[in-house]
């Protein structure tokens, strides 16, 4: 455990020194607030806009820009050190090779968790001081939002990881990160409309389509979202769908935490067999 | 010394892909004792640390250090009684000389009071301490990468290429942390370039080609197994360079009757068989046989 903790506030205060943590905050800040006074936009009105409609353009903010993030901080992680030689000095020392994998992963999970807490954190504020009626319920949604982002960006650090750990070269490892994003955040759901609009609903169930939006770690991040709680699926323009859903919200979220045990487990796995 | 070997590697083979780093290597290591691994770029001599390391595992043969097999789970114990200076080595450039150390102290559950005794012992300043380790020199890197070679005292020390890119003054301090070790006991492994400067650094000498122990004994065994002729240069007064060679039994008599019965000379100097000669030699001796 100390190990662990070891390795991981050495990977933060990494993140500290070269700016990673500033840099991340600071961006997700600026976006967040900028959303959450814009957001209102388009009804006319300039200012701070209802809880709900803020929940959902970070939503959609998350899902493009957090994956991003935990990509670019993650692809590096175990084929960086390798290359640098960093890492054979540091597996000399009697600490084991999943200690070093999930220590570092701890990590870059807690810079996220920072940068996201801290940057949506800002436009809650601000939502709080613009005056605007906030009940209860609204603010669970949005802590539930800011807490699943954190979710989100763990699970695709752990796709980094995994990428890192897959390949011998750095470049690859990059390459690999961005199809991932692509892949997941881009590709994914229009290959899906494209699928459904194809198949006019002759063979694509309900139950079939539930299964492919959790097999996107993405779309069960906006699933939960967006269709978890009711004044957010109101203004998300998902009212119908939720009624549809038929997915708890605790199973997309432990969906969510599989996808950041399964790939951090195989990397672990990968790693434990690479020779060094 | 009558101890048990420190280090035990038998039959040992490291295969990747294709080509083998390391070939049937068999080769003891007791308490006490420094030896020298030296060959070429690609001999295997990083490849067999790495295997004694256990960062990686052999195709064929066993490795034993301190009685265990140093790749398995149970490892720990173990490598907490290992240090290692590996070669070229990096540290993470955004944290400072004493941060790096202490990072290290913690992984390795040393305490971290000692720290400063051995900052002192490499010789690496207070201010230096304080400072990034990414506006180091190549010495400075050098010390601290000896210093956390050092923490918590290791019985086993692998030490690949220490001494590249260090000034003469600072390699002569160098080895006598080396010397001071192996008196107290430890295993020294050291692998270099530069035989000339090991010479009365280490016991033994391990001489390594394309993966394999090609010759395995001191310094002078080695001189005359390899029975390398020695080469006197003369120079005469004239400026004019006069250049003969003797067998090294030779050579006493040789020089003796150059200074009794030859001409006048101005210079003299006795050239013996470098690294690269007796490298060459051995070679040669394996491609015959």
């Amino acid at each position: 455990m100390n190990t662990l903790l070891t390795i991981a506030a050495k990977e933060v205060r990494d993140g500290l020194r070269n700016r990673w943590v500033v840099a991340t905050t600071l961006l997700m800040a600026a976006l967040a607030l900028t959303l959450s006074f814009l957001g209102a936009a388009p009804t006319g009105t300039v200012g701070v806009g209802r809880v709900e409609v803020t929940i959902v353009s970070l939503s959609s903010l998350t899902i493009f820009l957090l994956p991003l993030i935990a990509l670019l901080l993650s692809f590096d992680a175990v084929v960086g050190e390798i290359d640098r030689g960093t890492m054979t000095l540091l597996l000399s020392y009697p600490v084991a090779r999943w200690q070093v994998l999930i220590g570092k992963f701890l990590g870059h999970a807690a810079i996220i968790a920072f940068a996201t807490v801290l940057g949506y954190g800002a436009a809650g504020v601000a939502l709080a001081m613009g005056g605007t009626e906030i009940g209860p319920e609204s603010w669970r949604a949005f802590a539930a939002m800011i807490g699943s982002s954190v979710l989100l960006g763990a699970a695709f650090t752990a796709m980094g990881y995994l990428a890192s750990t897959l390949v011998r070269d750095r470049g690859t490892a990059a390459g690999i990160a961005v199809a991932i994003w692509l892949v997941l955040v881009l590709l994914y759901d229009m290959a899906l409309l494209g699928l459904l609009v194809a198949d006019g609903g002759k063979t694509v169930n309900a139950g079939l389509l539930n299964g492919l939006l959790l097999a996107n770690p993405a779309d069960a991040f906006r699933l939960f979202n967006l269709t978890g709680f009711k004044n957010v699926s109101q203004f998300a323009g998902t009212a119908g769908l939720a009624a549809q859903v038929q997915v708890s919200a605790s199973v997309l979220l432990a969906v969510l935490a599989g996808w950041v045990a399964a790939p951090l487990a195989l990397a672990a796995v990968l790693f434990s067999k690479r020779q060094i | 010394m009558s101890d048990a070997p420190t280090i035990r590697v038998e039959g040992v083979s490291k295969r990747y892909g294709e080509t083998f780093a390391v070939r049937e290597v068999d080769l003891d290591l007791a308490p006490g004792e420094c030896v020298a691994m030296v060959g070429h770029n690609g001999a295997g001599k990083s490849s067999l640390i790495k295997l004694m390391l256990g960062l990686t595992t052999p195709t064929a043969g066993s490795v034993r250090v301190l009685g265990g097999d140093p790749a398995s789970a149970a490892a720990s114990h173990i490598r907490q009684q290992v240090g290692f200076l590996p070669e070229s080595v990096a540290f993470h450039p955004s944290m400072t000389g004493r941060e790096t150390l202490d990072f290290y102290a913690r992984l390795k559950r040393v305490p971290r009071d000692g720290n400063d005794a051995l900052f002192e012992r490499v010789g690496l300043e207070p201010a230096a301490v304080k400072r990034r380790v990414g506006t180091y020199s190549k010495g400075m890197r050098q010390r601290l990468a000896l210093a956390q070679a050092l923490l918590g005292g290791p019985k086993v020390l692998f030490l690949d290429e220490p001494t590249t890119g260090l000034d003469p003054a600072l390699r002569q301090s160098f080895y006598e942390i080396v010397r001071d070790l192996r008196d107290a006991g430890t295993t020294v492994l050291l692998c270099s370039h530069a035989l000339t400067e090991l010479e009365g650094q280490a016991d033994r000498v391990v001489v390594m080609n394309r993966g394999r122990k090609v010759a395995d004994g001191s310094l002078a065994t080695l001189r005359g197994l390899a029975q390398l002729p020695v080469r006197i240069r003369l120079t005469l007064p004239s400026g004019e360079v006069v250049e003969t060679a003797c067998a090294n039994d030779d050579k006493v008599a040789t020089l003796r009757q150059i200074a009794c019965e030859g001409p006048e000379i101005a210079d003299i100097e006795v050239v013996q068989p470098s690294l690269d000669e007796m490298y060459a030699h051995f070679l040669r001796r394996e491609a015959a046989e």
